[in-house]
């Protein structure tokens, strides 16, 4: 069933807005490829491209230069009305004069589908996002819940070869947000449809896709499956982004196994694996996960010593419930941030102002491409 | 105590606007519906004596004119929502920032006398005028022609004093549209037209709604277009009214036409607010 061809593609794709008679790039060079019922998204800080990004995939805005291909046909230049993708909108976008069946009817009407039919498909499609028996209410007689289900119904209705969705989950609070993810994924799941997601939201990203774009300053800093964004960050700016990361830079001291190792005192390193390409006395730069380090209020137990030690001092501690958060001044002149979950006794709480040492495998150890 | 002044205090607050009210629009009405079954001429002074032949006898005399009035505000505001509706649609979807300039623009006329503006129309659609006279001169329309005097000329005078009243509720309820909404209507496979024609005029359609209520009444009632623009052919009632408590000195006859005048317009008003009212709009508009 799948075709060879991806859903969605990017041919050397940028684009730049005047501004204040200046070209300024929203989009640098861009090749990407989304493949059919991929679950996509695209993640990034405000002005990062990734709207922009979005609308060129809808039609709403055309490239400065480059081609996009949508299941392998040129679209470049070809109305928003004129492409098979539908959009979900940031706050939905509902047509205020129309009810739930008018809206999400439509674009069926628009394509000339017969009556008993568009009813068929609309009842159907009202039915999945749980809206049956809505569809005489306007959008305004409606909770920011049920509009956000309306906008869904109203673009998936016409099985668009892709859905473009622009934060849709913005507007509501963090319960019905939680509720709508896995209720979006369940939705792609049953209609199959290439999903591309657009969000500044780090865990709505991870938890629902296939692939991530994470985007800054118009280009994509790496691409690739949720784990191995947050596993293996592949920029400052990633590591940053996603998730809490603790970076540390130093010099190698020495390599061995595929393993360099970072010095900052007689007691403390950092061990790190590496390429082939790394040489003793090379600067690099190290993340690590705060979840993936030990807490030690003594000396640490010989099985970490293999690994990265660093000392330091408890500077903060915030008690989270399934896990406490300290912050810790570490002899690698970085505060690191540790989670450590409180799995046994509780009176093992190290205190503020109590001297740690910090111990963690090799493989959590990440170096980052500077 | 407390409670006493919570409960007057709605009632003090509307006393001024009631007051005035009173004063100026409830006594005047009642004064003039008095004056509208009255009897008598100017020498010997006019006396009520429920005289409602007053209302036939004016109906009769000058129902041409009523409904000519009538003809000349309802062409008259049709191509007020012709011209307007661009207009309203430019400065809300590419005025930018020039918007608040553009709204001016549309406003400054009003620095000027509405009157003086109709003369200087005068002056422009004159016989051998800047308009007709270059055309005269190339031979583009014979030496008799003439604008002045005919309908199109009162008709495009009244279409020009109350083109702001048109341009500016439609403006209001284009603004208000998201654009969001249209781009979905795009996205949807709604073709530019489409989009235009199944969103963004139902949308706009309270702001022509209450376009027509603004111009509609203003336009059928106008006094000075004719007067100045047009000629003993172009009549309109709200003419005859000023000549009969101005010139004749007819009241009780001006009294009974301006109440027609007022009952007509409140019937089709209302008739129109039936037919299309702001909430049934949107349902009509939807099909």
């Amino acid at each position: 069933m799948t075709t060879p061809q991806p859903a969605i593609r990017f041919a050397g794709v940028h684009k730049n807005y005047l501004s204040h008679g200046e070209s300024v790039p929203a989009v640098k060079r861009m090749d990407l490829a989304i493949a059919q019922g991929e679950f996509f998204s695209l993640l990034g800080p405000s002005g990062c491209g990734k709207t922009t990004t979005m609308r060129m995939i809808a039609g709403f805005e055309e490239p400065s230069g480059g081609k996009v291909y949508l299941d392998g046909k040129d679209v470049t230049g070809v109305a928003p009305n004129k492409r098979d993708v539908n959009m979900v909108f940031q706050s939905y976008a509902l047509f205020p004069h129309l009810n739930t069946y008018q809206n999400v009817a439509f674009g069926l009407e628009r394509k000339k589908v017969g009556k008993a039919e568009i009813k068929k498909r609309v009842g159907e499609m009202l039915e999945i996002v749980s809206l049956t028996g809505m569809e005489k209410r306007a959008p305004k007689e409606m909770s920011g819940g049920q509009q956000q289900r309306v906008a869904l119904a109203r673009a998936l209705v016409n099985h668009p070869r892709a859905l473009l969705l622009d934060e849709p989950l913005g507007a509501l609070d963090l319960k019905l947000r939680q509720q709508m993810q896995i209720e979006l994924k369940r939705i792609q799941r049953e209609v199959g449809i290439t999903f591309v997601y657009v969000t500044h939201d780090q865990g709505e990203a991870l938890t629902m896709s296939d692939r991530i774009a994470v985007m800054n300053t118009g280009v994509i800093e790496q691409l690739g499956s949720p784990r191995e964004i947050y596993e293996r960050p592949a920029s400052r700016f990633v590591a940053g982004f996603i998730g809490t990361s603790n970076l540390v830079d130093g010099h190698i001291d020495r390599c061995e196994n595929g393993l360099a190792v970072v010095a900052y005192s007689p007691q403390d390193r950092v061990v790190v694996p590496v390429g082939s390409a790394a040489r003793p006395g090379d600067k690099i730069e190290i993340s690590v996960r705060p979840e993936k380090i030990d807490l030690h209020r003594g000396v640490p137990p010989v099985s970490s010593t293999g690994g990265s030690v660093l000392s330091g001092v408890v500077n903060e501690v915030v008690y989270h419930g399934t896990s406490t958060n300290y912050t810790v001044a570490t002899a690698a002149g970085a505060d690191f941030t540790v989670f450590d979950q409180n799995a046994s006794n509780a009176d093992d709480l190290a205190d503020r102002g109590d001297r740690v040492f910090l111990t963690w495998a090799p493989q959590h150890s990440y170096m980052i491409g500077v | 105590m407390d409670r006493l002044k919570r409960q007057l205090t709605p009632y003090l607050l509307v006393l001024p606007g009631g007051l005035w009210l009173l004063l100026f629009f409830a006594i005047p009405m009642i004064a003039m519906l008095s004056l509208s079954l009255q009897q008598g001429d100017v020498v010997n002074g006019y006396r009520f004596t429920f005289h409602w032949q007053n209302y036939t006898e004016a109906i009769e005399a000058y129902n041409t004119q009523l409904i000519r009035s009538l003809i000349y505000g309802a062409i008259a505001t049709i191509i007020l929502i012709i011209l307007a509706f661009p207009v309203a649609y430019y400065i809300a979807f590419y005025g930018g920032k020039r918007k608040p300039t553009y709204l001016f623009l549309l406003l400054l006329p009003f620095f000027v006398s509405f009157v003086l503006r109709t003369i200087s129309w005068r002056q422009i659609l004159t016989d051998e005028g800047p308009v007709l006279g270059p055309l005269k001169d190339l031979g583009l329309l014979s030496d008799s022609y003439h604008i002045l005097g005919t309908a199109p000329a009162v008709i495009g005078g009244l279409v020009y004093n109350f083109l702001p009243f048109m341009v500016l509720p439609i403006y209001v309820a284009l603004e208000r549209i998201d654009p969001r909404v249209v781009e979905a209507a795009r996205d949807l496979y709604a073709s530019p037209l489409t989009s235009f024609r199944k969103v963004i005029f139902p949308l706009a359609l309270p702001g022509v709604f209450a376009g027509v209520l603004m111009s509609f009444v203003p336009v059928s009632s106008d006094y000075v277009n004719s007067e100045v623009l047009g000629s003993s052919s172009t009549t309109m009632i709200g003419q005859v009214i000023q000549a009969q408590y101005l010139v004749n000195s007819d009241y009780p006859t001006a009294s009974a036409l301006s109440f027609i005048l007022m009952a007509v317009l409140l019937v089709g008003i209302f008739a129109y607010a039936r037919a299309l009212g702001t909430e049934d709009v949107m349902k009509v508009a939807a099909r």
